[in-house]
């Protein structure tokens, strides 16, 4: 009988030794097609803002002397259409996103405004030296009380509005992921965004967004990414 | 019974009450550790929506239905010249809208310890808002309707939810969108690390086409937060009237203002609902 009591107690000491994938430890199930609600800073979502129009973002000087420069042109000369789409600007937008597992360790976020994805890395990988992109390299993680965080590096300088507002390729980006039931029985996803810039923001920029659920991709709707 | 036998038996009990008590532990000590400190000061930090003092037909992201939509566009800011509307202040719902930082503090049964009720301060044009955690119900419906209304709260994991009632009939932006005295507001208090988020769902049957889903982020301040504002005196420097400032809603003058200063097409100006989906950009351009 002790025996049988020891070695249960050893097979249990080896499950919660056994680090499960992200997949099987998720908290909370994030993947579906979801779709901002644009309730808040409308017009900065939803139309471009005129050059200048900078209202509540803590800029700094050398932020606002590269926003003064702003040129939509210039940016689809060099290919550059894509700056506002990065992962410290791409959840602000007004976008549908589509939620998926890539495989047991890889949480997939996809947009269909700017056709951009991103890829939430579980786990101890790193990314590849000098390696930056729109998206750059995220690192997630379940948090206790059922939130996933997800810090973002290695990224494309890019703009945190439109209008060419910056953010260096230095920035880092803290997400807070969350989920709450909408009053319709559907469900609200909240995500609480931290941008960290100490050359282009006097204090790190702090937005929250929320996005409805929705029961399908009926709405998808890719298009590339307009740097007007 | 052999002293073997006997010698496992009191093994595998003593280590069965051993589990059970961690196991039991373990699952109070969650919960415990699942609720955060909400009480202190929370300074605004304000990078978002900040378009409750802009222009007077500002209804954008609100989805009001038609009934909503011509009253707001009846309101003139006037109104708040007169000596009884000087100190109305703004619902509950300018929590998540308004510049301020929030001050909360918390009531606690001095036997038990659990908390009865969590206070959030008050702010110069809004009345404090108490969140009654000790089970209490909502008053009957007749019951009265105060600015900041009755709320109750209730801990879901490591989320407190609040609901709020009661509150009279004001307005859900400061342009003059309108709330009934039927509104309700939902909120859910996230904390991560240092920011606290609350997600705030408005509904009223009354002048919302849908719920009006809100959320505005707070960082913790080692800077105390005011938890009062300014006494409101009200003062009159014309002469009496027994008008009320108002617009014909058809006719009010600034109806286009969003549009000429920011390009606003006019159904986002006065918070149509689709106008809340990305696929209504597509109508802009």
């Amino acid at each position: 009988m002790r025996a049988s009591v020891a070695a249960l107690l050893v097979a249990a000491a080896q499950l919660g030794a056994q680090p499960q994938a992200a997949k099987q430890s998720a908290p909370i199930d994030l993947t579906g097609y979801w779709v901002a609600l644009v309730t808040e800073d409308w017009r900065f979502r939803m139309v471009t803002p005129h050059k200048g129009d900078y209202q509540a973002v803590p800029m700094t000087q050398a932020a606002r002397k590269l926003a003064d420069a702003w040129d939509p042109a210039a940016d689809e000369a060099a290919g550059n259409q894509c700056k506002a789409y990065g992962a410290a600007a791409i959840m602000r937008l007004a976008a549908r996103f589509h939620i998926t597992w890539r495989d047991d360790n890889t949480l997939r976020v996809e947009s269909d405004a700017g056709m951009q994805t991103r890829l939430f890395h579980f786990g101890s990988g790193a990314p590849a030296a000098g390696e930056r992109a729109w998206q750059g390299y995220s690192r997630a993680e379940w948090e206790r009380q059922g939130s996933l965080k997800v810090i973002t590096t290695n990224l494309r300088a890019g703009y945190l509005r439109k209008n060419g507002v910056p953010y260096s390729e230095n920035a880092v980006v803290t997400e807070y992921f969350d989920l709450a039931p909408a009053p319709d029985g559907g469900q609200v996803m909240l995500v609480t965004t931290v941008v960290d810039d100490p050359q282009y923001l006097s204090q790190p920029f702090i937005v929250s967004s929320q996005f409805k659920k929705e029961a399908g991709g009926s709405k998808w709707d890719p298009t590339p990414c307009s740097a007007r | 019974m052999g002293s073997h036998a006997l010698f496992s038996q009191v093994t595998i009990g003593s280590m069965a009450r051993s589990l059970i008590t961690a196991l039991l532990c373990a699952l109070a000590c969650r919960s415990a550790a699942a609720q955060f400190e909400l009480t202190g000061s929370w300074a605004a930090r304000n990078h978002e929506f900040l378009s409750g003092d802009g222009l007077p037909v500002d209804f954008t992201g609100i989805p009001l239905n038609e009934e909503g939509r011509i009253r707001a566009l009846s309101y003139s800011e006037s109104q708040l010249s007169m000596p009884e509307r000087q100190c109305q202040g703004w619902p509950a719902f300018y929590m998540v809208q308004g510049p301020f930082g929030l001050k909360i503090w918390s009531e606690t049964d001095p036997l038990k310890g659990n908390v009865i009720s969590y206070t959030i301060g008050a702010w110069e044009d809004r009345a404090p808002l108490v969140i009654w955690m000790d089970g209490r119900p909502h008053p009957s419906k007749y019951a009265l309707h105060t600015r900041s209304g009755f709320t109750t709260g209730k801990w879901e994991g490591n989320t407190l939810v609040t609901y709020t009632t009661h509150m009279k009939a004001g307005f859900l932006r400061k342009t003059g969108a309108p709330s009934s005295d039927e509104a309700t507001l939902t909120m859910r208090f996230y904390r991560h690390a240092d920011i606290l988020t609350i997600l705030a769902v408005i509904e009223d049957p009354i002048y919302l086409a849908e719920p009006w889903v809100l959320s505005r982020s707070f960082q913790l301040s080692a800077a105390p937060v005011s938890p009062i504002g300014p006494p409101c005196v009200s003062a009159l420097e014309a002469t009496p009237s027994t008008d009320v400032p108002h617009y014909d809603p058809r006719k009010n003058p600034f109806v286009d203002e969003m549009t000429k200063k920011y390009g606003v097409p006019r159904d986002a100006a006065i918070g149509k609902p689709e106008t809340l989906y990305p696929e209504y950009r597509k109508k802009i351009n």
